[in-house]
């Protein structure tokens, strides 16, 4: 992409940013890349394989890349919300990144594949995005591409877990945690997970049992989507992470739906936005409240 | 073998523990299943306490706070609203029955209405039965 690799050349040569975060060809597939020498612009594509969430890379806990300087960040329009959402909780300030936005056309759900964008090959976060051309941005590129084929996956698998029984919920999260190990990865590829030390490392008080027991799972999980109710950005990186797939997207989209329907908010590119769990109306539904 | 469930109470300090005391000092009959945990307001009440306590073999869950508009710190119990209807959500989906967590509102002069939440609890969660009782705590995933 012509007007990308001129753009972060020139950015890189003017010194207004000192890395850019962007994608590059890997040895499989599309994977992230650092670029702080405008001669190296040219590795930089963007395309449909470009799954990966680089706004994780702006965490100030990830000290290696903070040391490099002020970065350049190319998102798409998910990837915007994650960098709002690291404005509007203050781990980053605006002017303290510069953010290249991509018009997005879907991406695929796995950045080493080449395949077309089909039902099956999209990443079936794209059914639901709203922010394909992102407004949070300092340079905005490319054409709005026609919008991606949904992958009915996700919605379907909420759906069946909707017709089931609490016991029978048991039972399929029960047989998806015990393959948890437990690696943290989906803690470490959240853009939005950027606590200095985490609740499950805590050991005085232990909250979360570190080693990988069928309840210790159970709870890590469901405290990791507490701390995500209302800041998700529906990125989905947590399942793409996991080595054991565990669809953990589903849970995010669960909640994401319940937090909508109950207080109106969408994830959204705009900073200004409160966090709903950090707001309340005096009216708020208390149907659940016996 | 005789069963009978743990249930763990988080309630905060002015009012409904206040209550709670009232429902002692009136001789109000209670089961003896509850445990009360006592903090300074329901929005104290992190959602991993309830996900912990389920976690180290709690059978129900109680949570009980001001009436909104009367918490003690004016706003608390509006936060933790919110917290608790997304916890609520997040059990269910989770597969924790709903009857086995109740949230509830109990002022200080609600003596009754306290007893009424725990025998009404423990009633239920008796109903259901241990929580995960085909797995001990601490046995590890196969």
């Amino acid at each position: 992409m012509k007007a990308l690799q001129e753009l972060a050349s020139k950015l890189l040569s003017d010194g207004t940013v000192k890395v850019v975060i962007g994608y590059e060809q890997g040895p499989r597939g599309v994977r992230p890349a650092f670029i702080t020498d405008p001669a190296q612009t040219s590795k930089l594509i963007f395309d449909r394989r470009c799954t990966q969430n680089l706004a994780t890379y702006l965490n100030p806990r990830r000290k290696h890349i903070a040391a490099l300087g002020k970065a350049g960040v190319v998102v798409k329009g998910c990837d915007a919300r994650a960098v709002a959402g690291l404005i509007r909780e203050q781990q980053i300030t605006r002017d303290s990144v510069v953010i290249i936005a991509v018009r997005c056309g879907g991406v695929l759900e796995d950045p080493t594949s080449t395949a077309e964008l089909t039902a099956e090959t999209t990443s079936p976060r794209c059914g639901h995005c709203q922010v394909r051309e992102p407004k949070l941005h300092d340079h905005l590129l490319g054409e709005l591409p026609p919008a991606p084929p949904v992958n009915p996956r996700r919605t379907e698998q909420i759906a069946a877990l909707e017709k089931m029984s609490a016991a029978e919920r048991m039972q399929y999260w029960n047989a998806q945690l015990e393959r948890c190990v437990r690696c943290h990865a989906c803690r470490e590829a959240c853009p939005m997970c950027f606590c200095v030390e985490c609740r499950a490392e805590r050991a005085l008080p232990q909250w979360v049992d570190p080693s990988p027991t069928a309840r210790a799972n159970r709870a890590w999980t469901m405290m990791r989507v507490m701390h995500q109710a209302g800041r998700c950005v529906d990125c989905m990186e947590c399942e793409r992470a996991c080595p054991s797939n565990i669809p953990l997207g589903l849970l995010a989209r669960y909640i994401a739906d319940s937090v909508e329907q109950r207080y109106g908010y969408k994830a959204t590119d705009d900073p200004g936005v409160p966090a709903p769990l950090g707001v309340f109306r005096t009216d708020d539904g208390e149907e659940f409240i016996r | 073998m005789d069963w009978s469930p743990k249930i763990v109470a988080f309630v905060c300090n002015w009012c409904t523990y206040t209550g709670a005391d009232l429902a002692g000092t009136s001789r109000l009959k209670m089961d003896p299943n509850v445990r009360v945990v006592r903090l300074t307001c329901s929005s104290r009440v992190n959602p991993l306490f309830i996900i912990k306590a389920f976690e180290r073999g709690a059978d129900g869950v109680i949570v009980s706070g001001c009436h909104t508009g009367d918490c003690h710190y004016s706003t608390g119990n509006y936060y933790a609203r919110r917290r608790f209807a997304i916890l609520h959500d997040l059990l269910q989906l989770m597969g924790v029955e709903d009857d086995r967590v109740t949230f509830s509102w109990v002022s200080a002069s609600e003596g009754n209405k306290w007893q009424q939440v725990v025998n009404e609890t423990t009633a239920r969660v008796k109903a259901l039965g241990a929580c995960q009782p085909q797995e001990k705590v601490g046995q590890a995933a196969q």
